[in-house]
């Protein structure tokens, strides 16, 4: 034993040792081969129009346009260039900043649609708009999952609970004629399925993979049950929410494009904007979110200074239930504006692929989250010009999420104790 | 695979506990007493009481949702044996059309009609047992194939395809039909098992994710013409059957029992034999049990996981051959899985992934679903509240504490211990 341990410090010593990981050069220049095949070799004739501004609005932007063509083989050099310049950081300092990743997605994404949309228009405005309308439920859940998987329980449960949300919430807001009412009722609604997760997974120890499953099945079926006997007989009454209303924020609704899509929205989406951040800093820089980190990472050394690891555990799986359930209001109180049968359609899924895929940090899950959001209402826009199906931007985020776990987009490694039960001894 | 895993704080209690001679530990009970314990702590009658546990939640929610029980409840005080006895036939009536739905049906006329509700159940019941099968021998090896979905889609595409597209010698084509199921599902499978192998992908992740593209990739296909589309028609729907592919009915045209019964049945003796008496199924289970001691005792881990996934996923396959080849000929869409996919799931839990146990899970929640539809038809009671029944039943008997609670039974010696439906593969070895 000793020797090993001597061993130990002999490597661990005051040298930095730089791993050279030529993951992303490769993966970048995987990318720039593929825009060479579409953009150019499969290149498409025509403008394309960049609409950046609604009618209605108070600054004016002139159109966009971009002859597809030629665009392509500009942003196909671009690519390749973003590729070797990422290789040659690698070579000289071992990694590649993060200013080329964006870059050469930001280039990679406009290229895209410009040649997947030809030869039409592109409005941008209504395109980010509906990409954040696609992205709150999922970033609610997403921060749902994070929560949860941080404290040491797996849900794949936020299915139900955006489910339960969306269900009580048009009940409630029905009932009151007040959305406010119906927003509380799906926190309540998203904790009452949390208090099934957490009771079966940390009082009876049954597996959480299995209660998440079965909870999922158990909530479409109730909803579904109580959707066909009650809320369909007397939908006016029990299944027409009243939906919150887009509130300008004075100023900064006025900047042109972001301005409409970030500032013009209703209360839910601003929630979002408090949300991911006052998560964020709970996590990393509160107690609340170092004993809460602790436990999910090492229960055993949790406990043994002092942290109630059940009780830590069953409240924070209830947290995460009330923020999910948040999301699922959305549905109901943002976007649709009535409940119907599995409405959510497996956006609570998506919302654990973005937990994944965002590393199991609020911030990242986030980003992963308005991704899959945009990939989503790419299918809309480019609906009648791509040439790609629709059917496989819908596939995307799932593709991205088995690629992240399989290690190919960097390392993905989840709370050490997510997943498994903890007994006192 | 046992049961009940011994917690990782407490082994020197264990210990202890198995150092003593069994008759030093209590004063010898009678044998009445030990049988009449061994039935209140058993397994069976845990099982049996979830049953009727989520059959009781299932009546309070058909009772409250009831109309004619709303409308005497307005009464209640001045004649409370109205609500009362709306209360009962709600819950009876709509009960007993389950029971006549899925069993026998007392109304008909004649004994060969009374007992098509059976025949129904047994078919209902054909996909979920071979499904189950596959999911249950997934836990055996301490692994969890969520991604039953995507391998019914991809066996009912692979069957189906077969069936409809070439035109092969009766038997031949349905043996090819049949295999070429159970080999895309088995494919599915080992593509999970690879990723897991190769890169320690999760697979609970990878199968759920592989669920919806598989569906998206299905939609694709199936309104692609060429592709599956039937030729001339605009529904995304395949082109029917050849008759040549199709499981023969087992009791005549009359009745929708079909040789895939048969197969599922024979489906269950192969998976026992394979798990209980075979070499790779011993390595299964002793991967299942612990796969760091089978590490050591030099079973190939990584390999044990690659055809375990496979021939779990060749089995949920062989649940979509059934669905295409016998329950639904006339061509398919999306939505051809019918949900068994995760049906399957509850299937394997509540058969406690033993072969047999699956078996008459299967038969039961097949005979949830033939009653459901009657209740449905005969009383206005939607189906989805044999979802309800069925997530409660697992929930029940994956924590019998819960039930044992519930019911004031006792609780069995030495239940302190974790338990998993599966062994915990990541168990923490702790040596001194």
């Amino acid at each position: 034993m000793t020797v090993v341990a001597e061993r130990n410090i002999v490597v661990a010593g005051p040298t930095t040792v730089v791993i050279k990981s030529w993951k992303i050069p490769i993966i970048l220049g995987a990318f720039a081969l593929l825009a060479l095949v579409l953009f150019v070799i499969l290149g498409r004739n025509g403008t394309t129009t960049f609409i950046l501004a609604e009618p209605t609005d108070f600054l004016q932007v002139a159109p966009i346009g971009i002859p597809v063509r030629a665009s392509g083989i500009v942003a196909t050099v671009l690519l390749a260039a973003f590729a070797v310049l990422g290789a040659w950081f690698v070579r000289s300092r071992g990694r590649v900043p993060l200013w080329i990743d964006i870059l050469f997605g930001f280039v990679f994404l406009v290229e895209f649609l410009t040649w997947a949309a030809a030869p039409a228009s592109v409005q941008v405005p209504g395109m980010l708009l509906q990409t954040i309308a696609l992205s709150v439920p999922l970033i609610f859940g997403a921060l749902g999952g994070v929560i949860s998987e941080r404290v040491g329980v797996v849900n794949i449960a936020i299915e139900g609970q955006l489910l339960a949300g969306a269900f009580v919430s048009a009940m409630i807001a029905s009932i009151t004629h007040q959305p406010l009412l119906g927003l509380i009722g799906a926190m309540v609604a998203g904790v009452l399925v949390s208090f099934i997760l957490a009771a079966f997974s940390i009082k009876y120890l049954v597996d959480q993979v299995i209660v998440g499953v079965v909870i999922n099945v158990f909530i479409v079926g109730l909803t579904n049950f109580l959707y066909s006997t009650v809320l369909s007989e007397s939908p006016e009454l029990l299944n027409s929410p009243p939906r919150f209303e887009a509130i300008d924020i004075p100023v900064l609704s006025q900047i042109p494009v972001i301005g409409p899509t970030f500032f013009r929205q209703s209360l839910i989406v601003y929630l979002v904007y408090v949300a991911v951040p006052l998560v964020w800093f709970g996590l990393f820089h509160t107690r609340w979110g170092l004993r809460l980190r602790a436990v999910g990472e090492h229960p055993q050394a949790a406990d043994t200074v002092g942290i109630n690891v059940t009780r830590t555990r069953f409240w924070n799986v209830s947290l995460a239930g009330a923020i999910a359930g948040l999301g699922g209001a959305f549905f109901t109180l943002g976007s649709v504006g009535a409940f119907s049968r599995e409405m959510t359609g497996g956006q609570g899924y998506i919302a654990l692929a973005a937990v994944i895929f965002g590393r199991w940090d609020p911030i990242r899950a986030t980003v992963a989250a308005l991704l899959f959001g945009f990939a989503n209402e790419l299918q809309y826009v480019l609906q009648d010009t791509s040439p790609i199906p629709s059917e496989f931007m819908l596939m995307l985020p799932y593709v991205v999420t088995i690629l992240a776990v399989a290690g190919l987009v960097g390392q993905v490694r989840g709370p050490a104790a997510s997943g498994k039960p903890y007994i006192k001894s | 695979m046992s049961d009940q895993i011994p917690g990782s704080g407490q082994p020197q209690e264990d210990l202890e506990v198995s150092q003593v001679p069994p008759a030093a530990r209590a004063p010898e009970p009678s044998v009445a007493t030990t049988v009449l314990r061994q039935i209140v702590t058993g397994n069976a009658l845990i099982s049996l009481l979830a049953v009727l546990l989520a059959l009781i939640v299932g009546a309070i929610l058909i009772v409250a949702v009831d109309p004619v029980v709303q409308q005497t409840a307005g009464y209640f005080f001045s004649r409370p044996s109205d609500m009362l006895q709306a209360m009962w036939n709600a819950a009876s009536g709509a009960y007993s059309s389950l029971f006549q739905g899925a069993i026998y049906n007392f109304g008909a006329a004649d004994f060969a009609s009374g007992i098509r509700p059976l025949t129904l159940t047994l078919t209902f019941a054909t996909p979920l047992i071979v499904a189950g099968l596959g999911v249950a021998l997934s836990f055996r090896v301490g692994l969890f194939n969520i991604g039953g979905q995507a391998q019914i889609l991809t066996g009912a595409v692979c069957a189906g395809y077969v069936g409809f597209a070439f035109d092969l010698p009766p038997v031949i084509h349905l043996i090819a039909a049949i295999v070429a199921g159970v080999v895309g599902g088995a494919l599915v499978g080992a593509l999970v098992g690879v990723l897991k192998a190769r890169t320690g992908a999760h697979e609970v992740i990878v199968t759920i994710m592989l669920n919806y593209i598989v569906l998206y990739l299905l939609r694709f296909l199936l309104r692609t013409p060429g592709a599956l589309q039937a030729p001339g028609g605009n529904n995304p729907k395949t082109p029917p059957m050849k008759s040549t592919a199709i499981y023969p009915l087992l009791l005549g045209p009359n009745y929708t029992l079909h040789l895939g019964f048969i197969v599922s049945i024979l489906a269950t003796i192969v998976v026992w034999y394979l798990l209980n008496r075979s070499n790779l199924g011993f390595q299964f289970r002793a991967v299942g049990e612990n796969p760091n001691a089978a590490r050591v005792a030099g079973i190939n881990v990584k390999n044990i996981y690659v055809w375990a996934l496979a021939i779990s996923a060749g089995l949920v396959g062989l649940a979509g051959v059934a669905q295409v080849l016998g329950t639904v000929t006339s061509g398919f869409g999306e939505s051809i899985d019918a949900g068994v996919g995760f049906d399957a799931i509850t299937v394997a839990l509540l058969g406690r992934s033993r072969p047999w146990g699956v078996f008459a899970a299967g038969l039961l929640f097949g005979a949830l679903k033939a009653g459901g539809f009657a209740m449905q038809a005969n009383n206005s009671v939607p189906i989805d509240i044999i979802l309800v029944v069925q997530s409660l039943i697992v929930l029940f008997i994956a924590a019998p504490p819960l039930v044992r609670a519930i019911f004031r039974l006792p609780q069995p010696p030495g239940s302190r211990k974790l338990r998993t439906p599966r062994p915990s593969s990541k168990k923490v070895v702790v040596t001194r």
